[in-house]
C-alpha cells in the first residue's frame, strides 16, 4: 500500500472515529440506538451487529456497483441489507439465543437505520470494495465506541453495575457492582430521558472539545485533529 | 474510473451536472423509456433472486440450532421452578391443551406440561398472565406439584418498572432471598384469596411498589386454584389431547 492510499484509508478512518462521527456529528440512526443504550451490553452488542452490516452492505454494494443502474439503486441498496441483516438475525437468533431474546427488533431494525443507507449511497456505491467496507467498519466503531459509553454511564447512573446480562454471551461471567449493593440507582438514566440527556451531554462534549482545539491552533485552521496517521 | 463504471453509479452527484432523469449520461447510447425499464427489472429480479437464494440457504443453516436454541431455552425456563433432576420423562412432548380459561388470563389454549418420574406422576407446568401489572401485562410461568403445593412461580415476560416494579423478576430482584422463592412450598388450598399483606394476605412486597406484586400473586393464586383441583384428571388424560372437558 503505498503512502497515498494510506492517507486515503486513514482518512476514511479518522471521519469515522471523530470527525463525521455517526452518533455525535451526523446525529444519523438514532431511534434503535437510544432504546438499547441501556445497559453496555445491549448497547455493545447492537452496536456490533451494525458495524458487521455496515461493513458487510458497504463491501458488498461496491463489488456490485458497475452492476447497479443508477436509477434503481436504492432498491438495490435495500434488497442488499435487509438481506444482510435478516443473515445476520438468524444467526443471532441461533447461536446467541439469550441476547437475541433481549435485543429481540432491535436486529431487524438495523435495515432502517439510516446511517447503513446513507454510508451505502454517499461513500460504497463510488468506491472499491475494500475502501467501502472500510469506511463501513469505521463509521460502524463511530458509533460503537459513543454507544458504549453512553449504554456503560446510563447502566452506572441508574442501576450502579457494568456489564450486566455479560452471562448471555459468557456463560457464568458476572457483572461488576461497581457502586455497592446498597445503591438504589437513579432510575431517568435507565429511561429513555435519561439516554436523550446523556447523548446531548457527550455531543456538547465533543463540541467544546473541536472548538478548544479549533481556538488553540489559529494558524493552522486546516490541520487535522490529533491523529498521527495523516 | 472505468467507462463501466460510469455508465451505472457514478452518474451524476457533481452540482453542475442536471438529474440522471432529466439528461442522460452522454456515454450511455440513447436507449427507449421501456428498454430502459426492462433492463432495469430484469436487473432488479435478478438481484432479487440472488438475495432470496442467500436468505434460504442462510435459514435452511440456521433452522436446526434455532429449533434446539428454542427448546433449550425453554426447559432451562421450566428448570427454575421444577428442577430437573425431579422428573425423567420428555417434559417437551408430554402436554396437553388447556382450553381459555379465564383463570388463566390468557386468551387462547395453553399448552401443560406433565412432568412424572416412572409412571409417578410428579408436576404440572403451564403459563398464566396477570393482566393488571403496573405497565401492561406480566406473562408467569406456574409448577405445580401433583401434591397440590406449588412448585414455583418465575415471570417469564413483563414491562414493570426497572428498579421499581421489576424486582419480581428475580434476574432484577436484588434482595436475598428473593422475592419470587415466597411461592415456594406453599400449599394451594387458600390459593382463590392470596394477596399481598398490603390486602390482608400473607405475601411479603416491597414498600413503594405494590402493584406489580400483587397482580402477580393475585394471578397466581387464580391459575393454581382453577388447575389444582383437575390435578388427577389432566395427569390422566392422553398426550396431546385437549383438556377441553375436565374444565367443563
Amino acid at each position: 500500500m503505498n503512502l497515498e492510499e494510506r492517507t486515503a484509508y486513514g482518512d476514511i478512518g479518522r471521519k469515522g472515529l471523530w470527525e463525521n462521527n455517526t452518533a455525535l456529528v451526523q446525529l444519523l440512526g438514532l431511534c434503535p440506538l437510544l432504546a438499547v443504550s441501556n445497559t453496555l451490553v445491549n448497547a455493545v452488542s447492537l452496536a456490533l451487529a451494525t458495524v458487521l452490516v455496515m461493513a458487510l452492505a458497504s463491501g458488498a454494494v461496491a463489488a456490485l456497483r458497475t452492476l447497479i443502474p443508477y436509477e434503481i439503486r436504492i432498491p438495490v441498496f435495500i434488497l442488499i441489507i435487509a438481506a444482510l441483516v435478516t443473515c445476520l438475525d438468524l444467526a443471532f437468533n441461533a447461536w446467541l439465543h439469550e441476547l437475541y431474546l433481549v435485543l429481540g427488533i432491535f436486529i431487524p431494525l438495523i435495515v432502517t437505520n439510516c446511517i447503513v443507507l446513507a454510508r451505502v449511497e454517499a461513500f460504497a456505491a463510488k468506491n472499491s470494495p475494500l475502501a467501502a467496507a472500510w469506511d463501513g467498519a469505521a463509521m460502524g466503531v463511530g458509533l460503537l465506541w459513543v454507544l458504549a459509553l453512553l449504554g456503560g454511564s446510563r447502566e452506572l447512573i441508574g442501576a450502579g453495575t457494568l456489564f450486566s446480562g455479560i452471562d448471555m454471551i459468557i456463560p457464568g461471567a458476572q457483572a461488576l457492582m461497581l457502586l455497592g449493593d446498597d445503591y438504589h440507582g437513579l432510575l431517568i438514566a435507565i429511561l429513555p430521558p435519561g439516554a436523550f440527556i446523556l447523548l446531548g451531554l457527550l455531543i456538547a462534549a465533543r463540541n467544546a472539545w473541536v472548538a478548544r482545539a479549533a481556538a488553540a491552533r489559529p494558524a493552522a485552521p486546516h490541520a487535522p485533529v490529533d491523529t498521527a496517521s495523516a | 474510473m472505468s467507462d463501466a463504471e460510469r455508465d451505472t453509479l457514478a452518474a451524476p452527484p457533481a452540482a453542475d451536472q442536471a438529474p440522471a432523469e432529466a439528461v442522460p449520461n452522454e456515454l450511455t447510447p440513447p436507449a427507449s423509456a421501456a428498454g430502459t425499464a426492462a433492463r432495469s427489472a430484469l436487473l432488479l429480479g435478478t438481484f432479487t433472486l440472488i438475495f432470496t437464494a442467500l436468505m434460504a440457504l442462510t435459514f435452511e443453516a440456521t433452522r436446526e440450532p434455532i429449533r434446539a436454541s428454542v427448546e433449550a431455552r425453554r426447559l432451562e425456563l421450566i428448570a427454575q421452578v421444577l428442577p430437573q433432576g425431579d422428573y425423567d420423562n420428555a417434559l417437551l412432548t408430554d402436554v396437553v391443551q388447556l382450553p381459555a380459561l379465564p383463570a388463566l388470563g390468557i386468551a387462547g389454549p395453553v399448552m401443560l406440561h406433565r412432568a412424572r418420574r416412572g409412571a409417578e406422576p410428579v408436576a404440572l407446568v403451564f403459563e398464566a398472565q396477570a393482566p393488571d401489572g403496573y405497565s401492561g401485562a406480566i406473562r408467569l410461568l406456574i409448577a405445580l406439584r401433583a401434591d397440590g403445593t406449588l412448585g414455583g412461580v418465575r415471570v417469564v415476560a413483563h414491562k414493570e418498572t426497572p428498579g421499581l416494579g421489576d424486582y419480581i423478576d428475580p434476574a432484577k430482584d436484588r434482595a436475598t432471598p428473593k422475592w419470587i422463592a415466597q411461592f415456594v412450598g406453599r400449599d394451594t388450598a387458600q390459593a382463590a384469596n392470596w394477596t399481598v399483606r398490603k390486602d390482608g394476605g400473607d405475601f411479603a412486597y416491597m414498600t413503594g411498589a405494590t402493584i406489580s406484586p400483587r397482580a402477580v400473586v393475585r394471578a397466581t393464586g387464580r391459575a393454581v386454584a382453577a388447575i389444582t383441583p383437575a390435578r388427577e384428571a389432566l395427569f390422566g388424560l392422553p398426550t396431546g389431547a385437549s383438556a377441553g372437558e375436565v374444565f367443563k
